[in-house]
């Protein structure tokens, strides 16, 4: 009985000890474990980064993590914009960014301004058609999605990708909802006594009240459209369509084993997203938060 | 085109006309304006609707509708004529074993996924608590999500090739590998699954850790007042408080897994057995020319993720479902 209570009385003591020093030691593990996974990231990156800068040689006898000879050697960088049509990609790129956002914004505004501030008949139908596509996952349909984008004769030209990303981002049209609601109906029945009609009212004081929404879907749809490779790739094999994705997809063939131009167009293409992550940190995070979770 | 538009405009039809019906008293008015404008504000939300419906049903279900159709035709995508050949499409999907075989591989990225669970949940658990440097390691554990995914196959490629980045840091820790990582199909599939974990990790990371700072801090105090651990705080403050972003990101990573493309595609090509359900699909419909085998490998596809989904909605039914 007594050594029994002795025994865990000094247990308890040598508890909260341990407890401290398990604090400290338990601290550490957590830095520990977020170098590691920092490493993880960022070693795959700088890699690709330090073989950009390499020489054709440096790049093949070298190993993967020696340095290179010349760090200002942007050579690779020449040949990924003048033998890998990388301007044009940007180019393209760009077009299809700035029509298929502003395409979204409008309709997406405009749709959940009709189904927040009306009430019809049918309203509970139309939510369940946008709910149910959610679902639908974009990479299965794209077998008959073809049929129809090819019998409008859009195959292979830029407007192909610019309606598909227009009409089928349900995500968008979420955030612009729940972000409508919070938009006090009295400023609308405050426009239409003075004489404004819907449009008036949607144009005049609900999209520019919009703008946080706004910025949240430019992001989100910006970098999913940059991203996107599946949808270029299948509707725009000419190569002067390329986009960033495919056209640094195409690097593959050409460049075969240098490593040295592949590595310069990857890095060619990550350094905007870098850019505007940098900047934009905080509407990233939660633009994406928002997204998913809809 | 057809069935879904039908639909839809039999139901704007019967609210059209059964409403002038319970207020046939308004339309008899002698102000035939009112009438007029009653029409107008009726018909103002379709006309905010008009240009979103269009494109949902052409691109989203006259798409699906098509797919259906095609499906049960042996249809070559070009031809103008195409046969009905009934479930033979089908037949062929579970009978033959190299197109069934592909539904294998998603293990990997299901268990993947499972690992890329847990990692963000343990850094978002880690994060949600005053450190140094965190908002750097939160940018660092995100980025990968932001990063195009065709350069992220290259990363990768560079990553795993014959003396690459990944034999160079293992040998330094003694470990000689002449392993080609891409070579054989089982670490072929891991690998590819490893880039996943990559490439995702930071988007799961940053829903749990909003989830997570969305608790109210007193929760915390008044936990650690009354001599709470670490452990005990996330099993009974955070664990919960989760729970809707979790079984999301379970849904999302199902469907996902059974979904992938990308990465192998374009790291593999489909090569070395690492090719999914989904890269087959493109391979029969675009290299092939099977549109009909194709559209019923995509009919099935989508048949499992909206089965996947109703149990989700069955499961955990209050959940973040209600949009309207």
């Amino acid at each position: 009985m007594t050594t029994a209570q002795q025994t865990a009385a000094t247990r308890s003591a040598s508890d909260t000890r341990r407890v401290r020093r398990r604090g400290r030691i338990g601290q550490a593990l957590i830095y520990l474990s977020l170098v590691i996974a920092s490493l993880v990231v960022l070693l795959p990156l700088s890699v690709v980064f330090l073989t950009s800068l390499k020489t054709s040689k440096e790049a093949s006898d070298g190993g993967a993590l020696s340095l290179p000879g010349n760090w200002l050697n942007f050579s690779n960088y020449g040949t990924a914009f003048s033998d890998g049509a990388m301007l044009t990609a940007f180019g393209n790129t760009a077009f299809i960014l700035l029509f298929s956002i502003s395409g979204t914004v409008i309709i997406g505004s405009m749709t959940a301004y009709a189904i927040d501030r009306f009430h019809f008949r049918a309203k509970k139908l139309v939510m369940g058609l946008f709910l149910i596509a959610t679902l639908v996952p974009g990479v299965t349909t794209q077998v008959a999605t073809f049929q129809v984008v090819n019998s409008f004769g859009l195959f292979d030209t830029r407007w192909a990708p610019i309606l598909l990303y227009m009409g089928t981002d349900i995500v968008s049209i979420y955030v612009f909802l729940q972000f409508i609601r919070g938009i006090p109906v009295s400023l609308d029945e405050a426009a239409r006594l003075d004489g404004a009609n819907s449009f008036t009212i949607y144009r005049k004081i609900i999209f520019p009240l919009l703008k946080p929404a706004i910025a949240t879907v430019v992001i989100i749809k910006g970098i999913t459209v940059y991203n996107d490779f599946y949808i270029p790739f299948l509707y725009m094999p000419s190569q002067e369509l390329g986009t960033v994705s495919t056209a640094l997809f195409r690097f593959k063939g050409p460049f075969g084993a240098h490593w040295e131009n592949i590595s310069a167009g990857a890095v060619l293409v990550i350094i905007p997203t870098l850019v505007i992550f940098l900047f934009l940190q905080r509407y990233i995070y939660n633009g994406f938060a928002q997204g998913a979770t809809k | 085109m057809t069935k879904t538009t039908e639909v839809a405009s039999v139901n704007t039809h019967r609210a059209a006309t059964s409403r002038p019906s319970t207020k046939a008293s308004g339309t008899s008015h002698p102000h035939g304006r009112r009438a007029w404008g009653q029409l107008l504000r009726r018909a103002t939300p379709w006309l905010f609707l008009a240009a979103p419906l269009v494109l949902l049903i052409t691109f989203t279900y006259v798409p699906v509708g098509n797919m259906i159709y095609y499906s049960f035709t042996d249809w070559d995508g070009i031809s103008p004529d195409r046969n009905f050949t009934g479930a033979d499409n089908y037949v062929q999907i579970f009978t033959r074993p190299e197109l069934f075989r592909v539904f294998f591989v998603s293990f990997y990225y299901l268990a993947a996924s499972v690992a890329q669970i847990a990692i963000a949940l343990y850094f978002a658990t880690v994060l949600s608590f005053d450190l140094r440097f965190r908002n750097l390691f939160k940018g660092l554990l995100f980025f990968p999500y932001l990063i195009n995914g065709v350069a992220i196959g290259f990363v990768f490629l560079y990553f795993f090739q014959d003396g690459g980045t990944l034999d160079s840091v293992l040998s330094w820790f003694g470990a000689d590998t002449d392993h080609a990582w891409l070579g054989d199909p089982e670490s072929a599939n891991t690998s590819l699954a490893g880039v996943s974990v990559w490439r995702f990790t930071g988007l799961n990371f940053v829903l749990f850790l909003g989830a997570i700072q969305s608790i109210p801090g007193e929760l915390y105090e008044a936990a650690q007042l009354d001599g709470a651990t670490r452990w005990q705080q996330f099993r009974h403050i955070i664990a919960p408080s989760i729970r809707p972003v979790l079984s999301l990101s379970i849904i999302l990573a199902i469907s996902g897994s059974l979904a992938v493309f990308e990465i192998p595609y374009i790291m593999t090509g489909g090569a070395t057995g690492t090719s999914t359900f989904v890269i087959q699909t493109v391979k029969l419909a675009f290299q092939f020319n099977k549109t009909g085998l194709a559209s019923a490998a995509a009919v099935v596809l989508l048949m499992i993720i909206l089965l996947i989904t109703w149990i989700q909605r069955r499961l955990v039914p209050d959940e973040k479902v209600d949009l309207v």
